[in-house]
């Protein structure tokens, strides 16, 4: 049996976020009655001129700054020429051409498993418009909604031959984009109501060749899940394919969510014969430097940046690092609390333990919730300097949860600040001695492991509030007397 | 160069006309005319000349991105020629 390698392209659709469409000013926004956002414009009607949303130009430019491309300094829209339904105009206007698109030849890293960046090239970022939707009606016939046609949609490309080569990096590389394109406010990214969508094509060939297998191309893949899962299909049944004597066909096949499997849905045939010309109602887009340069400047650290920083100059573990960046909510928790000089691993710790179990119980965003990031920093200083114990602070946490109170306050009604005081708990700890006599002579004579018992013991007569490091050495004191 | 009659029934089909032979051979023939004035200008030399793809010399009109007011449904689907439930009804679609 031979061994395969897969190349895995993907073709990312990201709906822009704007208030209004790109040729059209109809309101953009996901759901709605159908057929409420839409006008001459958006519909095809003859005698209508389109205008570009220039906000829509530009989320792409920083797109395609943020994803180091070099910009096309004069780019114009082209009309692909197809007959749908979806398609009120009988063309899309698209970007054609190798250096024409806003943004081309640029890059993305992935953090990988061992700690290194991968680097994914991208073949272009451009700029086009969305199409309507199209539903089957139980009475027969397809009904169609042009409210989503319209919408600005950017199309990112990766470069061939792809750089990616199993269905984790294809999964990676989408997390990664993804949290690039939030970071830079452009896209909403959500894949379940298709405002992010990816198409992988992939292929297979015998390792230590170098002409690549047939492509197809898969479609309805709406999680990240399915994503890694139907690369993983499609590569196993091109090998199955291949190793049982047939040939792929060049096609496209859609993904089966229930069944996990892919299907076709149809043979790519030389009919995808778009006709791209330049779009004559559109005039071409000029740049300057000082324009792009001024773009630049307002591009925001981006994921991976923030992770190595998170990493490298605030110590936390590679995983801790990736769990903060990969949530804009969580970032901006986490940095509100480092500039009240929280640190940053025991800041970590709640935000993406008892505080993220909190908010996912009640499906709160962060910032819905009474907590902020003043209440942790608090609650891990009170802990930090033992006033309070870790126990205690999980409960001093979930009341400040509920109310939205201090730290500080919860734990000075309440009274469960932390006893560190000496002589207190050497009395706490002689009582609970002269208490149990046994315990105290098995120890004296070589059984050691009593002392947990009697740590216990101390622990429980203190109401939990005692400081545990000092009962701990103290104990041993005196049993050692 | 010239179009074949091949090409001339692929090019009815993208555009989704049912031509019949008599059509497309006469078309055939007035494709060739217009091809062959395409012909006469790719003669000039347009080298140091920039590609250019629009007449006027117009460059960066756009819109800032404001919401403005949309079609009443029942005028956007107006002249549809079968609506049903706010949409606009097509022949079955298989796919997607």
């Amino acid at each position: 049996m031979s061994n395969f390698v897969a190349s895995v392209g993907m073709e990312v659709h990201a709906e822009l976020n704007t208030q209004s469409k790109m040729f059209c000013r109809c309101p953009v926004s996901f759901g709605g009655e159908p057929n409420t956002r839409v006008c001459p414009i958006c519909m095809g009607l003859p005698g209508t001129l389109p205008v570009p949303n220039r906000k829509a130009i530009e989320l792409v430019l920083k797109t395609a700054l943020a994803l180091n491309c070099t910009i096309a300094m004069h780019s114009i829209f082209h009309r692909k020429n197809y007959f749908y339904p979806d398609l009120p105009k009988g063309y899309q206007v698209s970007q054609y051409g190798d250096t024409n698109p806003l943004g081309y030849d640029g890059y993305l890293e992935i953090p990988g498993p061992d700690g290194e960046t991968k680097r994914v090239k991208i073949r272009r970022v451009h700029l086009e418009e969305d199409t309507g939707k199209l539903m089957h009606l139980p009475s027969g016939g397809s009904g169609v909604d042009y409210n989503r046609a319209g919408v600005p949609l950017m199309e990112i490309v990766t470069e061939f031959p792809p750089d990616i080569t199993t269905p984790d990096e294809a999964k990676d590389y989408l997390t990664q984009l993804r949290q690039t394109l939030l970071y830079l406010g452009v896209c909403d990214g959500k894949m379940e109501e298709g405002s992010l969508r990816c198409e992988p094509n992939i292929s297979v060939r015998i390792e230590g060749t170098d002409k690549y297998g047939t492509k197809t191309e898969l479609k309805n893949l709406n999680s990240f899940r399915s994503v890694q899962m139907g690369v993983q299909f499609e590569v196993r049944r091109q090998i199955a394919v291949i190793e049982g004597g047939g040939t792929v066909a060049q096609e496209t096949r859609g993904w089966n969510e229930q069944k996990e499997a892919s299907y076709l849905m149809r043979i790519k045939e030389a009919e995808n014969d778009y006709r791209y010309f330049p779009d004559p109602d559109l005039v071409p887009m000029c740049f300057d430097d000082e324009y792009i340069e001024s773009l630049r400047a307002t591009l925001p650290e981006l994921p991976l940046a923030k992770l190595r920083r998170y990493e490298n100059d605030l110590g936390l573990s590679t995983y801790d690092a990736g769990v903060i960046a990969a949530d804009l909510n969580r970032v901006e928790f986490f940095e509100a609390a480092m500039e009240l000089g929280g640190d940053p691993k025991a800041v970590c710790n709640w935000l993406t333990g008892d505080f993220a179990k909190l908010l996912n119980d009640q499906g709160l965003m962060p910032r819905e919730s009474k907590i902020t990031a003043a209440h942790i920093v608090e609650l891990t200083k009170l802990i930090a300097d033992n006033t309070i114990s870790g126990k205690t602070a999980k409960d001093v946490f979930a009341k400040a949860f509920k109310d939205g109170r201090m730290p500080s306050e919860i734990v000075k009604e309440s009274g469960a600040t932390q006893i560190s005081d000496d002589s207190v708990i050497r009395n706490l700890i002689l009582d609970v001695l002269n208490a149990n006599p046994e315990a105290v002579t098995k120890y004296k004579s070589g059984q050691m492991n009593v002392k947990g018992f009697l740590v216990g013991q101390v622990m429980r007569s203190s109401g939990g509030r005692a400081n545990p490091e000092m009962v701990q050495k103290i104990v041993s004191e005196e049993l050692e007397k | 160069m010239s179009i074949s009659l091949d090409e001339v029934r692929h090019v009815a089909k993208l555009a989704r006309l049912e031509l019949d032979e008599t059509e497309i051979l006469s078309l055939q023939g007035e494709l060739n005319a217009l091809l062959g004035h395409f012909a006469d200008i790719q003669g000039i030399d347009v080298s140091g000349v920039a590609p250019t793809s629009h007449a006027v010399s117009l460059q960066n009109v756009w819109s800032e991105d404001a919401v403005g007011p949309c079609l009443p449904r029942e005028k956007a689907l107006k002249n549809s020629a079968m609506s049903k439930a706010g949409l606009f009804v097509v022949p079955q679609i298989i796919e997607d």
